[in-house]
């Protein structure tokens, strides 16, 4: 090659280089002193509890309180908020438990109270219990008569199984669990002993037989981001003190500890809610995961830190304009996708940058519905537009009856989807229906001259690249980076910059020049 | 996959990416593109530098003019419509004759001179242009060609294709129409390309699709072996199309008539890469080696000698 040719290359690759440095500088400042999240939902994790008080008051002083979470460094708890009415409220703590007590002189009829807490999650931190004095077992087990002595006989087998604290746990949870209940164990527990039962049942065993122990009652913080059950069942697990802390133990499953979106509500046997002057008491727990929080809290924190970096960022745009450059920034990778499956492998497709604005027109529909729609209206649009070929008529007005024939059928596509009980009805219309009007078009023309095969090539190419497509910028994370990040935009430009010079084969190439290769 | 790789690599195999970015894009200014793209403006150029080419009947510009078309066929039997700007042999029409206002085709299929009308309204709208946009239709002289492919071509025009590079002519090779091509020169829509020898002109060996054969599918004749004649003169054509445009890489089309000899078809900025398959020879190693050479090669047949020496 000539010096010239040498000096561009050069010349492109330190530019490409300067570049993708600068694109990868600000990317990491950001990430790692500004604290932007790197992960769409990294291990911050936050959840919405809440407990619902649901009682009817019965024309008494009413005395509602409800046991409520302490903060460990696990779970810190964010924000909480009572709602009360026309109750007063007032919070108190003992050693293991916060109390929220809500009371009024007098009430008639339902009441609903609620308590909410946004609870956060640092998954590395220790779980530290409330600690409370070792020794709760200073409340005596009501074990009398046959029970007692089933109860101690049970221990005694317990107690020759086990070294310590945490085995004798093991080995009384074993016996508890065991198919068929063992003769004291039934005694014990009951024929279908509730989980809740087996716990209580454990504890007292346990602190009969000396060993502190205590009840957890407890949520799951359940489910992805996208789950938004909200109900969730009040779940019971057993703590024991091995000498030194508060150890967890999930009698059900056998298992110590128990997994960490197990969130401690409140410890002790009693019932976490109570009320006096009131009926029909009711507690209902719900959860709900926080998907916006570390995002959220990241740009609350930058306010006070990072003014100046919020001010120049897209978080400083209406929500409505931020969610616009979600996709928008979405287009580039698509684009750069498209210079791969064009320059890398040589795939051909209609037109240059039609698959990244079908993937985009997917993105409402879903991939398959998608795919669906899209061969349909071109097999459609096509049959009219060889209809039109026999009417000879000129290029624009033809283009322009394919285009009202295209906006028509998405129009009936909509209309009967509906009818049919989809609700694809709305999005069918993002379908960029200048581009499969000269689709379509294209196709045509390519069907006449070429062969319908040749046509077929570039049509299956065309939805190959399209699916490609939408599959990469439906990745939530890829989604976060760069609308967080949109500065890896510059390190997406540099290597398009570099592939612009990508002169070596492609992979369709090797295929076309197979014959050259065989010697 | 890696071997394949290696052994095109070896051969010199010039592939589509290398191509655009290290000779179209590098030897052919944008500026010169103009000259090659717009059919109508190569037949001047080719006339001013006493390159022949197939007579210019007329030229249809818009729709209206559609009503010249009597005049400008006066009462020609046959012709050829081409637009301007097409590419890859689209949208080329040929007339082999006519008869009570209606035209033949060469395969022998009769359209009315409605049908003429639209193709001509389609070319002038741009349907055959690259990008769409509007267009001319050009009306000339249908080749009758040289006996010399009768036996080995069906229907339609054999044409020689010579990539000529910085004035060296590098590579060439013969397309033979066939039943399967429709009667058109298009290697992808199945006619044969046969490699030439750049020293002899006689081809050397052909491909149809991306297979190797040895003779024509309809005609059952040999297509290796046939020696194009006047080839001293073809190469001296396609050389002089150098300095003509000015454009460092391109492909010269060059039909052979039987009573004109040869005449220039059309000029292409960016010719097609199965030629290299047709002469089972990579064009790669070809251009490095013009490259390297050129300063030394100053006159036409310098150049001429050169190609006959080495390909």
């Amino acid at each position: 090659m000539t010096e010239g040719n040498e000096l561009n290359r050069a010349h492109l690759y330190i530019l490409a280089g300067i570049l993708i440095a600068i694109g990868l500088l600000i990317f990491a400042y950001k990430a790692r002193v500004v604290g932007f999240p790197i992960g769409h939902e990294t291990e911050s994790h936050a959840w919405k509890v809440e407990a619902r008080l649901r009682f009817i008051a019965t024309g008494h002083p009413v005395k509602a309180s409800l046991l409520i979470p302490t903060q460990s460094k696990r779970y810190p708890i964010l924000d909480e908020t009572f709602v009360s009415g026309n109750y007063g409220i007032v919070t108190t703590a003992d050693q293991a438990n916060r109390k929220a007590v809500w009371s009024v002189r007098d009430d008639i009829g339902k009441r609903t109270l609620y308590y909410q807490a946004t609870i956060g999650m640092q998954q590395n931190a220790p779980d530290e219990a409330p600690r409370p004095q070792k020794k709760q077992a200073a409340k005596a087990p009501d074990f009398s008569g046959t029970t007692l002595e089933a109860a101690e006989a049970l221990m005694k087998e317990v107690k020759k199984r086990s070294a310590d604290a945490g085995s004798l746990v093991l080995q009384l949870i074993k016996f508890l669990n065991r198919t068929p209940p063992d003769q004291n164990v039934k005694l014990l527990l009951g024929l279908k002993p509730s989980s809740k039962k087996k716990v209580r049942v454990a504890v007292y065993l346990l602190n009969h037989a000396g060993v502190p122990a205590r009840m957890v009652t407890g949520i799951r913080l359940n489910g992805g981001p996208h789950d938004f059950t909200r109900k969730t069942e009040a779940m019971n697990w057993l703590e024991f003190h091995d000498g030194k802390r508060w150890v967890s133990f999930d009698v059900v499953g056998g298992k110590s500890p128990v997994p960490p979106n197990w969130f401690r509500w409140c410890v002790g046997s009693g019932s976490p809610a109570t009320v006096e002057g009131a009926e029909h008491l009711r507690l209902v727990f719900s959860v709900r995961p926080l998907v916006e929080e570390a995002l959220t809290a990241a740009v609350g924190r930058m306010e006070v830190s990072h003014p100046f970096f919020l001010k120049f960022s897209l978080f400083s745009l209406p929500v409505s304009t931020q969610a616009v450059y979600r996709v928008l920034l979405l287009v580039p990778v698509g684009a750069f996708l498209l210079v791969l499956m064009r320059n890398l492998v040589g795939m051909k497709t209609f037109g240059t940058f039609m698959p990244v604005l079908i993937a985009l027109a997917f993105r409402e529909t879903g991939l398959f519905k998608g795919i669906l729609i899209f061969v349909m209206l071109v097999a459609l649009g096509l049959a009219v537009r060889f209809w039109l070929e026999r009417l000879k008529l000129l290029l624009v007005p033809r283009l322009a009856a394919v285009l009202i024939v295209v906006v028509g059928l998405m129009t009936a596509l909509s209309i009967f989807s509906k009818a049919l009980g989809g609700h694809t009805g709305l999005s069918v219309a993002l379908f960029p229906m200048v581009i499969l009007t000269m689709t379509i078009e294209r196709m045509s023309i390519l069907v006449e001259e070429r062969g319908f095969g040749e046509a077929l090539i570039s049509g299956v190419g065309s939805i190959i690249c399209a699916a490609l497509a939408y599959l990469v910028m439906n990745i939530k994370q890829l989604e976060h980076l760069v609308f967080v990040f949109p500065e890896l935009l510059l390190v997406l430009l540099g290597m398009t910059l570099i592939l612009g010079r990508y002169t070596g084969y492609r992979l369709m190439d090797l295929y076309r020049f197979r014959a050259l290769a065989k010697g | 996959m890696l071997h394949i790789i290696r052994e095109l690599k070896r051969r010199g195999i010039l592939a589509i990416n290398k191509r655009n970015g290290d000779y179209t894009l590098k030897h052919n200014p944008r500026r010169l593109y103009p000259l090659v793209d717009d059919k109508l403006r190569t037949k001047q150029l080719a006339l001013e530098n006493g390159i022949s080419v197939p007579e210019l009947y007329g030229v249809i510009e818009v729709e209206a003019q559609v009503r010249q078309l009597p005049e400008i066929l006066a009462n020609r039997a046959d012709f050829v419509i081409k637009p301007a700007h097409g590419s890859g042999g689209e949208g080329i029409l040929v007339i082999a004759s006519r008869s009570n206002g209606k035209f033949r085709k060469p395969d022998g299929t009769i359209i009315s001179s409605d049908e003429l009308h639209h193709h001509i309204f389609n070319t002038v709208s741009g349907l055959y242009s690259l990008g769409g946009q509007p267009d001319k239709a050009i009306i000339e002289y249908r080749v009758r060609f040289d006996p010399v492919f009768e036996s080995i071509s069906y229907l339609g025009v054999p044409d020689i294709r010579i990539i000529v590079f910085l004035g060296v002519p590098v590579m060439s090779m013969v397309r033979l129409p066939t039943r399967m091509s429709d009667g058109k020169a298009n290697l992808h829509q199945g006619a044969i390309g046969a490699g030439i020898d750049m020293a002899t002109g006689a081809t050397i060996s052909a491909v149809v699709g991306n297979d190797i054969t040895t003779e024509h599918p309809d005609t059952g004749k040999s297509v290796v072996g046939v020696s194009i004649p006047g080839w001293d003169h073809l190469l001296e054509l396609a050389t002089r199309c150098y300095e003509m445009t000015g454009l460092g890489y391109q492909g010269v089309d060059i039909v052979l008539d039987k009573d004109k000899g040869p005449l220039i078809l059309e000029l292409n900025a960016r010719p097609g890469l199965n030629i290299q398959i047709a002469n089972k020879a990579g064009l790669l190693t070809r251009l490095d080696l013009v490259e390297r050479h050129r300063p030394s090669l100053s006159t036409l047949s310098d150049r001429i000698a050169f190609a006959k020496e080495n390909f």
